[in-house]
């Protein structure tokens, strides 16, 4: 298949230890104005030194309220936005620093499913056409993009004789994403960044898509960064949970580990939010008072104080760093740190 | 793939079903094409030279022997003159249009796809000139230009011009920030390939419905450039023009001074209305 050459699988290059992508550092800020023209313009850290590993073939989940920044980050590893700051390692190899991986050959190994199936498709060209377009930028001849096509809107369920020539909008949302799933995968991606992929979808047609998803996962031997607020999505889709709260990320941790004994209060309340099928762990209160704090303004020391029951003297002073409490589970909080000199932190 | 081909085919053939499904479109269509091909024929068609004139048989009223629509205040025949005014007529109604759009969607895509402060000092210089009624603009243009049938449609061109700029830009703006976008950025593909396949594809469409829909103001204002005296130069028939010189004769002879008027209103009531059809049609989600 000499035509295929142009879009061979990528290789494993650092055996199965080593990390598919490491993150250090990651900062982005956005510049906004104040009201009115001649008002001060303000910064907000959308993405405040984020850094985190995904190993090979696992599914990572990164889940947060809304605005925390998981989508950002999402772009930012993408590079659809130019971070401030940050390095990207992937396979052991520089993203788009001399010597190392130029950012095609990046974006090559990575794609990304975004959540709003509709908006992610050019409503003017055929599902086929959408599919074989990635194809044929990297080289590959029509002939052979649209025979790659179809053969992966086939794999995604889609029937290419049926489906090929039709347009998004008529297709139901389940539907669409699949020719997303389809078109991400035409370059035989290691890593799928999955932005809310099944959010939008209705919990039928979700079950269906997360199931596609993890047969393509055991299939190709993807590995997915998975970006959802669904925590009972995650816990069934994910090996690693990563919890954002605004730009930063307060724990990290494997998905049962982290369900059954999470550290950071704000990952607690998160998690009893989630609603319970057991009549008796229903609550009726909030876990979580308040809306997140003003990114532009945030609180000082740690980020989450003002709406944590256990805030002390020391959150309002330090800003908590990631700390490993228990294999490779690692949060960001004082209470966690016997030596922080919270009064309720927990002694080793 | 032959399937990729007969989408497309059935996309426009769903535009000219739709189409001929509508009975307003359907008689708009050919009064337009029965205009244009009265235009394009004249010299076989017209009965008459329509530069010949007589003193002895000025203004001669509608249905006369030999002038079926009358004569002018020159004694040309009416009917041929008709003829011939719709081919200045309809290229001073299109052409600048035709040019206004393919600058327009140029600046308009260029200032919504880099956006920020090329986005702004496009835009901001171009509603100086939005700020004009285009009428007067039309004119202060022309006039200063000077008269002519070029010179009047530069002036209208770049009446058109800011109009096209922004529907095309917000149009751009708007499909800019969609995910489709995004995902073609992630195919590696480069700044040239996104704008040709997932902008302008996006944006021409409600541009060019938009586009249709001026034909007929700008023929209006061209006839009105040449009513002023600043397009069309006699003794060359255009429906404008015509109107101006015949303007002496409206007691006289109403029927005929009051023709070239009809043929301008029927022409741009006809290209508005196709223009409505068509922008329906081609709602893709119709």
């Amino acid at each position: 298949m000499s035509t295929d050459a142009a879009l061979a699988a990528p290789a494993d290059r650092g055996g199965p230890a080593q990390p598919l992508l490491r993150v250090s550092g990651l900062k982005k800020r956005f510049t906004v104005r104040g009201g009115g023209i001649f008002a001060a313009k303000l910064t907000l850290r959308a993405v405040d030194d984020v850094a985190f590993e995904i190993a090979k073939g696992e599914t990572l989940a990164m889940v947060g309220e809304s605005g925390c920044g998981k989508s950002t980050t999402a772009r930012l590893i993408a590079r659809l936005i130019e971070p401030d700051a940050g390095e990207l390692v992937f396979d052991g190899e520089a993203v788009g620093r001399f010597g190392g991986m130029a950012l095609k050959e990046f974006r090559r190994n990575l794609q990304m499913v975004f959540q709003d199936s509709f908006a992610s498709l050019n409503p003017r060209l055929s599902l086929l056409d959408a599919v074989a377009y990635g194809p044929r930028m990297h080289g590959l001849s029509d002939t052979a993009a649209r025979a790659r096509a179809g053969a992966l809107l086939d794999r995604v369920g889609l029937a290419p004789a049926q489906f090929g020539a039709r347009y998004p909008h008529e297709l139901s949302g389940g539907q669409r994403q699949r020719v997303n799933i389809a078109r991400a995968l035409a370059f035989e991606p290691r890593l799928v960044i999955l932005d809310e992929a099944v959010a939008a979808l209705d919990k039928s047609v979700q079950a269906q898509v997360l199931n596609l998803l993890q047969e393509l996962k055991a299939e190709r031997g993807l590995t997915y960064l998975f970006i959802s607020h669904d925590l009972q999505v995650v816990r069934y889709l994910a090996d690693r949970v990563l919890v954002m709260y605004l730009g930063r990320v307060v724990e990290i941790g494997p998905v049962e580990r982290l369900y059954g004994a999470a550290r950071h209060p704000y990952t607690q309340a998160l998690l009893l939010a989630v609603p319970s099928m057991n009549p008796a762990r229903r609550t009726e209160r909030s876990p979580l008072s308040g809306d997140p704090p003003n990114p532009i303004d945030p609180p000082s020391g740690c980020r989450f104080r003002d709406r944590c029951s256990h805030a002390a003297e020391v959150c309002a002073l330090v800003e908590p760093v990631l700390r490993e409490s228990a294999p490779a589970h690692w949060a960001a909080c004082h209470l966690d740190d016997p030596s922080s000199g919270h009064p309720e932190a927990r002694t080793e | 793939m032959p399937e990729i081909a007969r989408a497309r085919q059935g996309y426009w053939r769903g535009v000219g079903r739709a189409l001929r499904r509508d009975p307003v479109s359907v008689v708009s269509g050919a009064v337009v094409v029965l205009i244009v091909a009265l235009a394009l024929l004249a010299p076989w068609l017209a009965p008459a030279d329509p530069y010949k004139a007589s003193m002895l048989r000025r203004l001669l009223p509608i249905g006369s022997d030999g002038f079926l629509l009358g004569t002018d205040e020159l004694g040309r025949d009416m009917v041929s003159r008709l003829m011939y005014g719709g081919r200045l007529s309809l290229v001073m109604g299109v052409l600048p249009v035709l040019l206004a759009f393919v600058i327009g969607t140029s600046v308009g895509l260029f200032a919504g796809y880099v956006g920020g402060r090329w986005n702004m000092a496009i835009m901001r210089v171009l509603d100086v000139f939005y700020a004009f009624p285009s009428v007067l603009l039309a004119v202060a243009v022309s006039g200063a230009l000077g008269p002519g049938m070029s010179n009047s449609m530069i002036a209208l061109t770049l009446v058109f011009v800011p109009q096209i700029v922004r529907v095309a830009e917000s149009v751009t703006t708007q499909v800019r920030r969609l995910d489709y976008i995004d995902a073609a950025r992630m195919s590696g593909a480069g700044t040239a390939s996104i704008i040709r396949v997932h902008v302008l594809g996006n944006v021409l469409g409600p541009v060019f419905v938009y586009v249709t829909g001026l034909v007929s103001v700008c023929m209006i204002l061209a006839s009105g450039l040449s009513f002023l005296g600043l397009g069309v130069k006699p003794p060359e028939p255009e429906w404008g023009l015509m109107l101006n010189t015949l303007r002496s004769a409206i007691y006289l002879n109403p029927g005929v001074a009051a023709l070239p008027g009809a043929m301008i209103f029927v022409t741009s009531i006809a290209f508005n209305l196709l223009a409505d059809g068509v922008r329906s049609a081609m709602d893709i989600r119709r």
